[in-house]
């Protein structure tokens, strides 16, 4: 006979009466039940991988030039080939990776902090401070992000080392993309904080600072992590964009986005295409795998949403 | 209404004075000043300095920036340095040339996405659903440039059905129909990203939105009642379906006068993105200022009808 062993399903967790699901394991059961959320989470995973363990996957240093076998096609010895430098494309596209997704996760990490503290301070306090933070998410959430963030990139990126390039972009991002967030956790905290916890909390004579912070913002982290994941999409793709027109991370430093440069050349996008598809494809794959982890994760979190 | 307009109107004051500020602020960060572009190279100190006095460079920067404000709300946005020009003048044509692209994409989208939207809920969870969710969470995913560059590389170099850039075949003298055409034909790689790009969102909040009515008890009452299931759908829920997406319809519409800035610089399409970008690599500040100015205007003016719209639609929304 055989036995079958099942992994818990979110059913039959729920008619087990006795079982206790916490929120977290009912995310993760949640998520573990949705295939496109595993693909996602797989793509992500390879992507991680790669971009970690680039050094010990590639022979190669990504800027160890070689004038003597400058854009060569594709070969056993150089899979992706060789640009314009004869550097080894794939090596390129692997540490490219690794700036690609620290600028994402930086800036995503930017957006998060001041989002979480500004909607915090914002709905805990109220008032004119509230009024005077939401003017300012207002104004921001009203610059178009792709002009804007160009202009600061190509004014204030005059004034910062090229090496230095990389973190402007990421406070760039990061500054631009807080206040729907913000908004979003000021509305959460304004009915949260009339909750008898913050009652219990006030009469405990806990400071305002440990009140927002350990017991408001606990309460919103769903939105927070479902933020940060989808943003963490939208700020890669911003990196990729900016650093395409010229205006991101500076060459030597690979991207994704700055990669797919040579194709700005007619020639290489007429005629070496391995030289500019690669690097989109990783694009689009880690765009892709995050959206579709985010995705899963809103439903996830929120099971009032409609899918 | 009206006192819910004049309200919603007061409240922008702040916002555009904040955000007159920052646009100013970071321009004037911007390393050098526009004192070179109407001297010769060989000017004297002398000649710089006067030059600075009579851009008012010697000011304070608050003075400048009061200056730079009377200015502006006077239509005057300075000279550009490429062209020579009044700004104001100079922008027109691509403002125009954008919207040429826009209504285009705008149309396409709408007659694409809103029958997409509506059949998808209606068939909530069937194949045809899923596929289109799969194929909107794919197009959000892609990046716009890498599409654009793809589409270029299959259907203008390797299959040449489309030009590869630009806006009108160079040489071509033709006028009315013909000239027409040829624009639509530059048009199609573009159109085909942008298209694809906001078909996602747009699939989405049609699809939510009809659901939303399928699941009211009016729809069940019609039901009940004995109607068809056709009658049902397409008479009493898709009109309420229709509400919010026409209040979006309705704030979307500055958009139509803004610009792709990275679409517009791939394809070489003339417009306010791609001019842009000439600005910024060519530093010509007035010009910079200006355009930042004008994209923001239009997305003030974008959230400004769509709160009326929603007002108008539900009477319960105030200005707090």
């Amino acid at each position: 006979m055989k036995i079958e062993i099942k992994k818990p399903t979110l059913s039959a967790l729920q008619e087990d009466k006795e079982a206790v699901i916490g929120p977290w394991k009912m995310i993760w059961i949640r998520l573990r039940e949705n295939k496109m959320a595993l693909t996602g989470l797989i793509i992500m995973g390879v992507i991680i991988f790669i971009s970690v363990f680039a050094p010990f996957l590639t022979p190669y240093d990504p800027y160890q030039y070689d004038f003597g076998i400058t854009f060569q096609a594709p070969s056993m010895k150089h899979w992706l080939g060789t640009d314009e430098m004869g550097r080894d494309y794939l090596t390129r596209i692997l540490y490219g990776g690794r700036i690609s997704m620290q600028v994402g996760l930086f800036s995503v990490t930017v957006a998060i902090g001041l989002g979480a503290l500004i909607g915090g301070i914002s709905g805990y306090y109220g008032g004119w401070i509230d009024n005077i933070l939401m003017r300012v998410g207002e104004v921001i959430s009203s610059l178009p992000f792709m002009p804007f963030a160009i202009t600061i990139s190509a004014v204030l990126g005059a004034r910062v080392k090229e090496e230095h390039k990389l973190y402007l972009i990421m406070i760039i991002i990061g500054t631009l993309s807080w206040p729907g967030l913000a908004r979003l956790i000021r509305g959460q905290i304004l009915s949260l904080r009339e909750q008898e916890f913050m009652q219990a909390a006030t009469a405990l004579g806990i400071s305002d600072r440990k009140k927002i912070v350990k017991h408001l913002l606990p309460n919103t982290y769903g939105y927070l992590i479902v933020n940060a994941t989808l943003g963490m999409a939208g700020a890669i793709m911003s990196e990729s964009a900016l650093s395409f027109l010229g205006l991101g991370v500076a060459p030597p430093v690979p991207t994704w986005g700055n990669l797919i440069l040579y194709a700005r050349d007619m020639y290489t996008l007429m005629y070496r295409p391995w030289l500019w598809v690669p690097p989109g494809i990783c694009i689009f794959l880690a765009v892709l795998s995050i959206n579709l982890i985010g995705d899963a994760l809103r439903d996830a979190v929120d099971p009032k949403s409609n899918r | 209404m009206l006192k819910y307009i004049c309200r919603r109107l007061l409240h922008m004051i702040p916002v555009v004075i904040i955000m007159s500020i920052c646009i100013f602020g970071i321009m004037k960060m911007a390393p050098g000043d526009g004192v070179g572009y109407n001297l010769s190279p060989k000017a004297t100190p002398e000649q710089k300095v006067a030059e600075r006095k009579r851009l008012g460079y010697d000011r304070p920067v608050y003075e400048q920036y009061l200056r730079w404000v009377g200015r502006t709300v006077q239509g005057d946005l300075g000279d550009s340095s490429i062209y020579k020009q009044p700004v104001s003048r100079i922008i027109r044509p691509f403002i125009w040339n954008s919207f040429k692209l826009n209504v285009v994409c705008f149309l396409f989208s709408y007659l694409i996405s809103i029958p997409l939207g509506i059949i998808c809920a209606v068939k909530q969870y069937s194949k045809w659903d899923n596929f289109w969710s799969v194929f909107s969470t794919f197009g959000i995913s892609m990046p716009g440039f890498f599409f654009a560059l793809l589409l270029i590389y299959l259907f203008s170099v390797k299959i040449p059905l489309f030009p590869i850039n630009g806006m009108q075949t160079p040489g071509l003298n033709a006028s009315g129909m013909t000239a027409a055409l040829d624009q639509l034909n530059h048009m199609v790689l573009p159109a085909i990203v942008i298209v694809i790009g906001g078909l996602a969102g747009l699939l989405r909040y049609t699809r939510t939105s009809m659901l939303e009515v399928i699941k009211q008890d009016y729809i069940r009452t019609a039901r009940s009642k004995g109607l068809k299931e056709k009658v049902v759908i397409y008479k009493h829920a898709f009109r309420n379906a229709l509400i919010p997406i026409i209040t979006m319809i309705g704030f979307e519409i500055p958009a139509l006068f803004s610009g792709f800035v990275i679409l517009e610089t791939i394809f070489l399409w003339p417009g306010i993105g791609k001019i842009l970008m000439d600005a910024i690599y060519r530093r010509d500040y007035n010009l910079v200022m200006a355009l930042n100015l004008f994209f923001a205007t239009l997305t003030l003016l974008g959230n400004l009808l769509a709160d009326i719209g929603y007002a108008a639609v539900d009477p319960r929304i105030k200005v707090e």
